[in-house]
């Protein structure tokens, strides 16, 4: 025996009374699951290649077919769980690194849902949105100390760049390569649309997304794949990302396989090439080379763009933000331990970091402290799931929120967490045309617009019964907020109270 | 205001005056028609005689098609002569129906070859018109013994449409096989042996030398007895009215690609006249429907001072029997590939990168794809020529052609 | 006039058209009832293989040789909706002869059946559109060139 058999993670269910035999989830599905046998006039099917992404669920017309996790399982054992004895297994038949992908699944505890929202009664009424003005427009970049006036009462100050959402939300960072083309269009059309800014990764811009600009942040990663001075002056604002939540320590992993054609091009590397990003980057080993990274974007773009730095959310993040402040960076984007990825080493993204909720009030406390809370503006991510959980992010002090996997979500991801294969059925996570071609950018972006569009009513309905009209009125404002079941510890970082008191 | 006349009353001539009417509402259009009825497609008589249709449901177009389209027809009247100093047309009811512009539109007649004391034979009929359609019905019984001289398109549409009625038919034909206009032998011995499954009797490389009463002695001596006999020979087209008007003519009137013919301000089109086939270049009569209408409806256009040409002609056939269905098109001369299977054949010819024709038994699926392959003359690459084997779909046309023709009106 | 559009950039190759066509125009309300164990007659198909693929149905062309072609009146225009009276065909096939893009077919009962944009039966609009998945196929006006 050389290999252990691991017996399938799902089983696939068909109703055979209801399946009229169309092939339409064995033309469907890229990992082969079904497949049609002649003979019997009846779907067959090889469930140990199932990922569960309920593309054909989803597309069979009559609802024939369902996806249940198979009950074959090993004998109990608190300790040894099935999936831990299994990854042993996979790793004794391949010798290699276990690779996941999207945000970390782990039982871990999600602080928003362990705080709740306040609303007014009796006095401070609460405000309607339908009937009265509610602003959710947010500025991100470096707020002056004060303003000054010339005699005549004009304000001298003269403002750095700022980039204007109309909501408090942004795509964040998936690079061209990591998702598709079409993925990209989608968001890019819809960040147009709605007023707000998608971020291209570290892939680079494709040149037909140019036409995007205004809405687009660039990101400069370790890698430094597709960088160039246009590219740079394209985007609305440059990112340098110095980690990622979902893989904090190491850099990007994009395989060869993927690296083709119009992706090869636009990271500027040979087709076929794997597209590693160094963990470091490595010419930054202090704040100072940090600053002058910073430095030179801006001198790259006569100083019109604000520029971001992204980190992942690790424990001493609060040190590492104030760093940050000092560095020139106009914003600070923190990406928390629950972010997702496209591929990352099962161990990496289940245990290294920390929850985004609690590393954005550490952060916000901290610069607070040290005045300089208005040198940058905070932008977090790392599994926003809901405008209630932009709306905490905001009162815990957030200027603004990523969202990326809500937005792929949106898409058709049905978070298989699979995206590493290059498989994807929903034409999201993979560059094989015959699935990128599943996406159509114009569903993709109206269901992206839809979304926000949805959320950002949901910030307005939260807002007024909080009584508050402007999402610039909310910011840090932890009054709001209250804990349930927190222990005195997590309350005291999070800076709230808890609910009763 | 124009006048508009065409004489005859079929497929050509609903073409013309829907071609005239697209150009100009108002002028007057005069049909003269030698039959006692609405236009209807000569094809369908053979399903009347089978009930697949009725005489109501034969008219071509709906029942107030000539007052919607300001038409007067004048029915049962034979034009006699054109005189094109005057530019009338002379009438059997000794009429003058004077025109501006003319489309000659008046069909084929059947030829019956000689055959001895075929004048004696008591119950003979030609099967062209829906006249010669509706008397055979009346005469034949379910235990009428039927003989059809001519096992071409309309003869043996006829066997089928009779078999309905009577099981006891026999064919015979100067050719030693079937269908001799537009199959090959082979292909023509496939069909024949459905034909003789479903009953039909064929007497081939035989024709009839002569009658005796109800007996039909044959060239080669045997005797074919029957009840009714049906003589489907041929057709001939009805050109003496243009010829002695001194037009140009050869076995069919000969007219460009506009349907103007050689005396001025008459036009012509239909089965009387010749075209050239694009698939070999040969100006030949193609007595086919889909061409009678596209000719008819050019002519019209041209007549009313639109300008459109019907430079595409290919012959070109469907026909079936008894479930069987058969198509061909184009020439059956070039390279070839072909399938071939026990119930099912497949021929396509080329000339270089060009589809000329094909000859389609069993499986038609698709097939006016390849038709239009060859009226467009469209290049073929060597990749494209070895998926046409298979049933035909869009992947065969220039790529971007398909998408235009699927992303907008054509 | 509305007409039916297939963009084949998002075709699929999915086949769902062929389907929901069959099951429109079943006249059987469950879709499971209507198509399970039977041949499908769909008046769209998909043609195309592995990477390109487009759904293909009658275009309503406006001077439609089928018509042109139909030796019994049973095709015919209605409102600039090529349409099939069933009752009047006799099944001579000449449209399937002519027609250049394979879009009319032959039934189980001889005659020919071609995609009315679903004006004939209960949906009301073309259901191979409503069931396109990446709406590669779509119902609407476009100018005439």
């Amino acid at each position: 025996m050389t290999e252990l058999y691991i017996s399938p993670e799902f089983e696939v269910i068909r109703n055979t009374n209801r399946c009229i035999a169309c092939r339409v989830c064995e033309r469907q599905c890229a990992n082969e699951v079904h497949s049609y046998d002649s003979d019997a006039k009846a779907m067959i099917c090889d469930e140990s290649k199932c990922v569960n992404c309920k593309r054909c669920v989803s597309l069979c017309p009559t609802h024939a077919l369902k996806i249940v996790k198979n009950d074959d399982r090993l004998r109990e054992n608190a300790n040894w769980q099935d999936d831990t004895i299994k990854e042993i297994f996979k790793q004794a038949n391949t010798g290699g690194v276990l690779l996941s992908s999207m945000g970390n699944p782990k039982p871990f505890p999600v602080y928003w849902d362990k705080i709740l929202i306040n609303a007014s009664q009796v006095t401070n009424p609460p405000i309607d949105p339908l009937r009265e003005p509610m602003e959710t427009r947010v500025f991100l970049g470096k707020k002056p100390e004060r303003t000054e006036r010339d005699g005549e009462g004009n304000i001298k100050t003269e403002l750095t760049p700022q980039l204007e959402l109309a909501v408090p939300i942004m795509f964040s960072a998936m690079s061209y390569g990591s998702i598709s083309y079409n993925a990209h269009k989608s968001l890019a059309i819809a960040a147009k649309e709605l007023g707000i800014f998608y971020n291209t990764g570290e892939g680079g811009l494709h040149e037909d997304f140019y036409c995007y600009g205004e809405n687009t942040i660039v990101q400069v990663a370790s890698g430094r794949f597709g960088v160039h001075e246009e590219y740079l002056n394209t985007g609305a604002a440059i990112e340098i990302k110095m980690g990622q939540g979902a893989k904090p320590g190491i850099g990007g992993h994009l395989p060869g396989a993927k690296i083709v054609g119009d992706v090869s091009k636009t990271r500027m590397i040979p087709e076929g090439s794997d597209a590693i990003s160094p963990a470091p980057h490595h010419d930054i080993y202090s704040i100072e080379d940090l600053r002058q990274l910073v430095y030179s974007l801006k001198e790259a773009t006569q100083y019109k763009k604000p520029v971001i730095v992204k980190v992942a959310a690790v424990h001493n993040i609060a040190a590492i933000a104030s760093g940050v402040a000092r560095s020139g960076a106009d914003i600070i984007a923190i990406d928390g331990f629950r972010g997702g990825t496209g591929a990352a080493p099962t161990r990496i993204r289940d245990n290294v970091g920390i929850p985004i909720e609690l590393a954005l009030a550490a952060v916000d406390q901290r610069l607070r402290e040290e005045g300089i809370r208005n040198n940058v503006s905070l932008v977090v991510g790392g599994s926003i799931r809901s405008a209630s959980d932009v709306v905490k992010a905001i009162a815990l002090g957030a200027d603004a929120c990523y969202i990326a996997t809500a937005a792929v979500l949106a898409l058709g991801c049905h978070l298989c967490r699979t995206c590493q294969t290059g498989k994807c059925n929903w034409g999201i996570a993979t560059q094989r045309p015959e699935l990128v071609k599943r996406l159509n950018p114009e569903i993709g972006s109206e269901r992206l617009i839809n979304l926000i569009t949805a959320w950002r009513h949901e910030i307005k309905e939260l807002m007024g019964g909080m009584g508050i009209n402007s999402v610039e009125a909310l910011r840090g404002n932890r009054l709001m907020l209250r804990g349930v079941g927190l222990t005195g510890k997590e309350l005291e970082i999070l800076g709230i109270s808890h609910a009763g008191e | 205001m124009n006048r508009y006349v065409i004489i005859g009353n079929g497929t050509a001539a609903v073409g013309c005056i829907e071609g005239i009417r697209t150009i100009d509402k108002a002028g007057s259009i005069t049909v003269i028609s030698s039959e006692n009825r609405p236009a209807y497609c000569r094809p369908l008589i053979s399903y009347l005689l089978e009930d697949k249709t009725t005489e109501k449901k034969m008219s071509y177009r709906s029942d107030n098609f000539y007052s919607d389209n300001g038409c007067t027809v004048m029915y049962n009247t034979n034009a006699c002569e054109i005189d094109t100093d005057k530019k009338c047309v002379l009438t059997d009811t000794s009429s003058f129906v004077p025109y501006d512009k003319l489309c000659i539109a008046t069909g084929s007649s059947p030829f019956v070859p000689p055959m001895e004391n075929l004048d004696k034979v008591e119950k003979k009929f030609s099967f062209l018109t829906l006249d010669d359609a509706v008397e055979l019905k009346k005469t034949v019984t379910t235990n009428s013994k039927i003989l059809i001289v001519g096992a071409g398109l309309i003869g043996l549409k006829c066997a089928e449409g009779l078999h309905a009625i009577t099981k006891d038919i026999t064919v015979c034909d100067l050719s030693d096989h079937i269908l001799s206009s537009i199959l090959d032998f082979d292909d023509a011995m496939l069909v024949q042996k459905h034909l003789e499954r479903n009953g039909i009797k064929f007497s081939l490389h035989n024709s009839v030398s002569g009658f005796c009463g109800n007996t039909a002695v044959m060239q080669n001596g045997e005797e074919i007895e029957f009840d009714i006999l049906v003589t489907a020979v041929g057709v001939r087209a009805n050109i003496s009215l243009f010829k002695n008007a001194g037009g140009q003519c050869t076995r069919g009137i000969t007219v460009n690609e506009k349907a103007q013919t050689s005396l001025e301000d008459i036009y012509s089109a239909g089965d009387c006249t010749e075209t050239t086939d694009i698939s070999d270049g040969k100006t030949k009569i193609m007595a086919l429907m889909p061409n009678a209408y596209m000719q008819g409806y050019t002519a019209g256009v041209n007549m009313a001072g639109g300008s459109r040409v019907f430079d595409n002609a290919i012959p070109m056939n469907s026909i079936g029997f008894f479930g069987m269905h058969l198509m061909t098109a184009g020439q059956r001369n070039g390279e070839l590939s072909h399938t071939l299977s026990e119930n099912a054949v497949k021929r396509l010819y080329f000339d270089n990168e060009h589809l000329v024709g094909y000859v389609l038994i069993g499986d038609v699926k698709n097939a006016g794809i390849y038709t239009k392959l060859i009226r467009e003359r469209s290049p073929l690459d060597a990749d494209t020529k070895e998926k046409m084997i298979n049933t035909p779909t869009m992947e065969l046309y220039d790529a971007q052609f398909r998408r235009r023709t699927l992303e907008s009106v054509v | 006039m509305k007409r039916v559009f297939v963009n084949e950039e998002w075709c699929l190759g999915c086949h769902l058209c062929e389907y929901n066509c069959a099951y429109a125009n079943s006249g059987i309300t469950n879709m499971v009832k209507a198509l399970k164990g039977k041949d499908i007659f769909p008046r769209i198909r998909v043609d195309g293989e592995d990477k390109i693929t487009y759904a293909v149905s009658c275009r309503h062309c406006s001077n439609p040789i089928c018509i042109n072609s139909c030796i019994s009146g049973a095709l015919h225009f209605e409102d600039g909706v090529v349409r099939i009276d069933k009752t009047k065909c006799v099944g001579c096939l000449a449209c399937i002869l002519v027609c250049p893009f394979g879009a009319i077919v032959q039934d189980a009962e001889g005659a020919v059946n071609k995609c009315e944009l679903c004006s004939n039966n209960s949906c009301g609009s073309p259901a191979c559109v409503s069931g396109c998945p990446n709406r590669a196929i779509v119902f609407e006006e476009r100018c005439e060139k």
